[in-house]
């Protein structure tokens, strides 16, 4: 582990963004999460780390409640969004979705072209008033996504024909093009090859400024490379949540450093 | 029925040889199996197929070879004098055929002994009234050369069979003895019957082949008699369906294919949005428990027979139909636009029950293969579930789905007990829905059914107006197989 | 507490409101799709029930027949050959006095002739008691209790189908007839009870409707089933074997391919022209006969059961087939002796359901003349049963539907609902055969 770089906690202590109290999600009789606690800050990256399985990403869909879209899935407990409780009857999820945007493992564009692609969300939110205000999003959103430049001259063109990594910074650059508070990522880069995986991070980062960002990740360096808080999840349960560089050079429980020197996993 | 004679011979002698050979294989291994090269079955095998197959096969090949020998034998002692202004060789050939079967079935049932059918000599005897006698109606009287030509088939006939049955009881002893003297303990017999069972199974794949070349052959055969009698400029481009039995008959399929047009439309208009709608529902809401029970409910709805279909446009929608738009003022909606039953609207409706099931199936298979990533991706970003369908998914299926839609109009345009039912009989170009029209499919029946003269191109149009019905579907099977397969493999 | 979109999350904007609206009504438009498409189903199996469940009841007019020597043995020595002699025609006149005597008998006022009286009875009735005299020539000079088919329009009065309204100018029965009728059925002359004879009778010309019955069509259908599983499973299974386990990748397996796709989809019609030409024109088998019906529906159905056999070859792991390879078995013992039984039941499942689509299948039955004539005697031995002329159960319902006679239509309908029978019957089989023996790898 000494290649990590450990990113320094540089930015100052944060206002709450997503509080989630006593969370336990069950699949049909199959018990998921485990009274998770944690709190996210705004303005931060936030990663979730653990073994396949350990209810890392079904966490993070309970986040802006994607879990609904699976039947047999029940949530209990508390989330909360800016201190409105997200699973409140009076919430409807499409609004949610459209303030804690996702981006999925495998980039997922539409067969549409590159501009539709980052128009999608915007038309139907209706939150532009006319074409040229929509071209504004767009641009704005792709310059967000890195990927303007490359993309600039081809909108019409349709997503699924970019790469790989283009394609996952499009899906970043349809997520925010909603204007999200929140971003959550499930293991955005798992696809992608190192470069594409660098360019991603480099996003990242930048997009912490603007957002609070929740990253589900299977790679630790990942995790240490981009995030300023990490959460470990094993078996369901939360086992331990603080700065990044304390959880990877001083873990307090056993099994996060069992983790973290390679021995689960 | 000596065919049925043969071949129960034929079976007798393979299940010997199963028996023979087994025997002979043991006896030169002294009975210990452990020295044989394969097991003892696989040399039974071995004779009774040998002693089998050639057999059948040489038997299958004689009888398809025979009437065409036959027939172009006979046709040539037919002079040019004997065929008439107008006919063909194959026309005169055709009542040769029907005079012989007619004296064979004669003998058959005893009217006529087979001496009297041999020396039969047309104007000294009544051919005509006596084989109407036992059922077989001639068109005209019996002409001496026809008759010779008859005589001289009967007896081509008789010769081709005898023969027949000798050479095919050949083959089987020759094959039979041949594989039994091979049987000895270092004979491969597995690795031959195996050969041999992997010959069949290509010969067993290959008949789709055949069926697709006896379909296009037997078709364009009597298509090239049916335009040797009758213009094609009027098939293609003439606008008249008018048959007359008497002759000067119009027969131009324009009338036709605009009247399979118009229902097949009609019937795609009720099945692919309700087709459409039921697949969304079922593939993207319904919850398990809807879906167990409403899918296969619908889908019953496609093993229903098309003659029930019939019988309800017949005598179920038709009639209801008569009620709200005709009837005049007893009518509901005290109007007279229709006369009877029988309407494009009619047939077309109910077609398009037929289809809503087959509509709906193919959708909801190409709905699920869309990736559920896509899906994700549009709720991720706070579409609803409308919107994700129509935007995102939709979008993604729609080759797959105008696959679908294609080959449901293909359907549509073979479909035939529903419109002979439902459609009526008039061929006409109209607009009016309401209006009685007639398909492709029904005219084809109503031409080969009932007492057919396979000499006049009132009966041989059925066969053109087959062929086109074959290359229209064939074309849309064609076009909707790729579309949806190129589309299968984008997701897979 | 800041917040970008202005408004929180638990108040709905008034566009999420709308969007939401738009979404009830898609959904809405799903439920009412699949409503509409129960709904004719719903309509199809009521009307077809409502309209055929008739069929299986007859009326029967039940009567004290004398079998008067004198007229029907006149040399009085039961010789069958003498007693064959006399046609239905002297029967007739039995028949008219027995109804006249059972009239007067009950006391029963009535303006009518015994020749009206005995219009009553089918046509068929004259026939239907020389049938019994030439079985039983001991009856001869005895008095006999006979209960006779009633003619249609009785039957349809007594069903609800003819009303005295509705017989109008109609020559076959007049309202006296009809008092008559009224009358006799009070004191269960007349009655209505089930009737066998339309599941296992034959068929009838087009004026007797009341004797016209299923039977002989069935055997037809049966003998055209026989031939299509002999010949459509044993040549599907080898083709499909080949193709899924032993063919090459080359320009003639992809041909044979493109080919069973084509042929599924080829219109059924199609087959019967190729049926016409071929099997009748060519090879000059006999018109009418079951076994053209049935080498016609061979060549239809096997593209189904190819592609339902091949889907269940798919369907056994590969591990099967090294496991068999692996111990020393040639490829085709492995085929035979491994994959094959595995996928016995899919392929048995797949060729029911191919049967079936088969057993409903009209429109090329039309075209090797299976409709047109009626199908009067049941076939006596195996040859018959495949090369004499028949017909099938579906085109005996298009030949019933063709006559005019409404009659004849309650026929159609009960017919259809033999036919249901046995195709629900096999599906369900077919079903259970899957669930029982369905195996998840």
């Amino acid at each position: 582990m000494n290649d990590m770089t450990v990113v320094d906690n540089t930015v100052e202590t944060q206002s709450i963004k997503i509080a989630a109290k006593d969370v336990n999600v069950y699949y049909g009789e199959a018990h998921a999460i485990k009274d998770v606690n944690v709190e996210i800050e705004d303005k931060t990256v936030t990663a979730f780390i653990g073994p396949s399985g350990c209810g890392k990403s079904t966490f993070l869909r309970c986040l802006n409640r994607m879990n609904d879209t699976i039947d047999i899935c029940r949530v209990t407990g508390d989330i909360l969004l800016d201190g409105e409780d997200i699973y409140d009857k009076r919430v409807d999820p499409v609004q949610l979705r459209a303030q804690v945007g996702m981006v999925f493992q495998k980039p997922n564009p539409f067969p549409k072209s590159i501009y539709d692609n980052v128009a999608y969300g915007p038309r139907i939110h209706g939150l532009a008033k006319n074409k040229a205000e929509l071209d504004e999003i767009v641009e704005k959103s792709l310059r967000r996504g890195a990927i303007w430049d490359e993309v600039k001259d081809r909108l019409d063109k349709p997503g699924t024909g970019l790469s790989g990594g283009q394609q996952q910074r499009l899906c970043i650059a349809r997520a925010v093009a909603t204007e999200p508070e929140v971003l959550l990522m499930d293991e955005p880069c798992s696809a992608l090859d190192p470069i594409a995986t660098a360019q991603v991070e480099e996003l990242i980062d930048e997009l912490r400024k603007s957002y609070s960002v929740v990253i589900v990740t299977h790679s630790m360096q990942q995790a240490a490379r981009v995030s300023q808080k990490t959460a470990f999840f094993h078996l369901g349960n939360l086992v331990e949540f603080g700065p990044t560089g304390h959880i990877f050079t001083n873990p307090e429980d056993p099994r996060t450093e069992s983790y973290i020197t390679g021995r689960i996993g | 029925m000596p065919t049925i004679w043969l071949v129960l011979v034929l079976i007798a002698l393979s299940i010997t040889g199963f028996f023979l050979g087994r025997h002979r294989a043991l006896a030169s291994a002294n009975g210990n199996s452990k020295d044989l090269h394969s097991l003892p079955v696989y040399y039974g095998n071995n004779v009774a197929l040998t002693a089998l197959v050639p057999a059948l096969v040489v038997m299958a090949i004689w009888s398809m070879a025979q009437p065409l020998i036959i027939d172009s034998r006979v046709s040539s002692m037919i002079p040019e004098s004997a065929i008439d202004e107008g006919s063909t060789r194959g026309l005169v050939m055709s009542d040769v055929r029907r005079v012989a079967e007619g004296l064979n079935i004669a003998v058959a049932e005893g009217a006529m002994t087979r001496e009297q059918a041999h020396d039969l000599r047309s104007g000294f005897s009544d051919i005509r009234g006596r084989l109407g006698e036992v059922g077989v109606a001639l068109g005209s009287e019996v002409r001496p050369e026809v008759l010779r030509a008859a005589q001289r088939y009967r007896q081509a006939s008789s010769t081709g069979n005898l023969a027949m049955t000798i050479v095919v009881a050949l083959t089987a002893l020759a094959g039979f003895g041949w594989s039994y003297s091979r049987t000895h303990k270092d004979f491969r017999a597995r690795n031959v019957v195996e050969r041999g069972i992997l010959a069949l199974l290509i010969i067993a794949a290959s008949l789709a082949i055949l069926t697709t070349v006896g379909i296009v052959l037997s078709m364009l055969f009597e298509t090239r008699n049916f335009f040797g009698l009758h213009s094609w400029r009027d098939f293609f481009f003439g606008g008249t369906w008018a048959p007359n039995f008497r002759g000067d008959s119009e027969l131009s399929f324009l009338p036709l294919l605009w009247g399979t047009l118009y229902i097949s439309v009609i019937a795609l208009l009720v099945a692919v949005p309700v087709g459409l709608f039921a697949a969304i529902y079922l593939s993207e809401y319904a919850g398990k428990a809807t879906r167990a029970i409403a899918k296969p409910l619908l889908e019953i709805l496609a093993g229903i027979p098309t003659i029930v279909y019939g019988l309800f446009a017949l005598l179920t929608v038709g009639p209801a139909l008569v009620r709200f738009f005709g009837q005049g003022e007893n009518g509901i909606l005290g109007v007279e636009w229709m006369s009877g039953a029988t309407s494009v609207l009619t047939a077309g409706v109910v077609m398009g029950v037929m289809l809503i099931p087959f509509v709906s199936s193919l959708s909801d298979d190409i709905i699920n293969s869309v990736p559920q990533a896509m899906r994700d991706g549009s709720l991720g970003l706070g579409a609803t579930k409308s919107e994700t369908v129509r935007q995102v998914v939709m979008p993604a299926a729609l080759p797959g789905i105008v696959g679908a839609i294609l080959l449901a109009a293909s359907r549509a345009i073979g479909e035939t007990m529903i419109v002979v039912m439902g459609a009526g009989a008039i061929a006409k170009f109209s607009l009016n829905p309401l209006d009685s029209m007639t398909t492709i499919t029904t005219r084809i029946v109503s031409q080969l059914t009932g007492d057919t003269d396979f000499a006049s191109p009132e009966t041989l149009v059925a066969f053109a107006l087959g062929l086109t019905l074959f290359v229209l579907t064939l074309g849309l099977n064609v076009l909707a197989l790729y579309i949806v397969r190129k589309y299968r493999e984008q997701y897979e | 507490m800041p917040k970008k979109h202005g408004n929180s999350l638990l108040e709905l904007t008034d566009r999420t409101k709308r969007r939401n609206a738009a979404e009830t009504r898609f959904k809405a438009y799903g439920i009412a799709a699949i409503a509409i498409g129960l709904l004719m189903l719903v309509i199809l199996i009521t009307t077809i029930v409502g309209k055929g469940v008739g069929a299986f009841q007859q009326t029967f007019v039940t009567l004290n027949v004398e079998l008067l020597e004198n007229k029907l043995d006149k040399n009085g020595n039961r010789n069958l050959d003498d007693i064959k002699k006399v046609t239905t025609f002297g029967y007739a006149p039995i028949i008219r006095g027995a109804i006249e005597a059972k009239v007067k008998e009950l006391g029963i006022e009535t303006p009518l002739k015994s020749k009206d009286m005995a219009q009553l009875l089918s046509k068929d009735a004259a026939a239907q008691l020389r049938e019994y005299v030439l079985a039983h020539p001991d009856e001869i000079g005895k008095t006999v209790e006979f209960r006779f088919l009633a003619q249609s329009r009785v039957d349809g009065y007594l069903k609800g189908r003819v009303s005295r309204d509705s017989i109008g100018n109609d020559k076959n029965i007049s309202a006296a007839q009809l008092d008559l009728v009224d009358a006799l059925v009070k004191v269960g002359v007349i009655k209505k009870t089930f009737n066998s004879a339309f599941i296992f009778g034959s068929d009838a010309s087009d004026a007797r409707p009341e004797a016209a019955g299923m039977g002989v069509s069935m055997v037809g259908s049966l003998f055209m089933m026989l031939v299509v599983l002999a010949l459509a499973l044993p040549i599907g299974v080898a083709a499909s074997i080949y193709l899924e386990e032993f063919a090459p990748q080359n320009w003639l397996t992809d041909i044979i391919e493109v080919n069973i796709a084509n042929l599924a989809a080829v219109p059924s019609i199609v087959f019967g022209i190729l049926g016409l030409a071929v099997f009748i024109n060519y090879m000059h088998l006999p018109t009418s006969a079951p076994l053209v019906g049935g080498l016609v529906l061979t060549l239809m159905t096997l593209p189904t059961i190819i592609i339902s056999t091949r889907a269940s070859l798919k369907a056994v792991p590969p591990s099967i087939r090294d496991a068999a390879l692996g111990v020393g078995a040639s490829k085709m013992q492995a085929v035979f002796h491994h994959v094959l039984p595995l996928a016995a039941p899919g392929i048995l499942t797949g060729t029911i359901i191919g049967l079936a689509q088969a057993l409903g299948e009209t429109a090329p039955l039309l075209l090797i003349g299976m409709v047109g004539f009626i199908a009067s005697n049941a076939p006596d031995s195996v040859a018959s049963g495949l090369l004499d002329p028949n017909s099938a159960m579906p085109a005996q319902i298009y030949e019933w539907a063709k006559r005019a006679d409404p009659a004849f239509y309650e026929r159609a309908w009960g017919g259809i609902i033999i036919l249901l029978v046995f195709l629900i019957t096999m599906n369900t089989l077919a079903v259970i055969l899957r669930r029982r023996f369905e195996r998840r790898w």
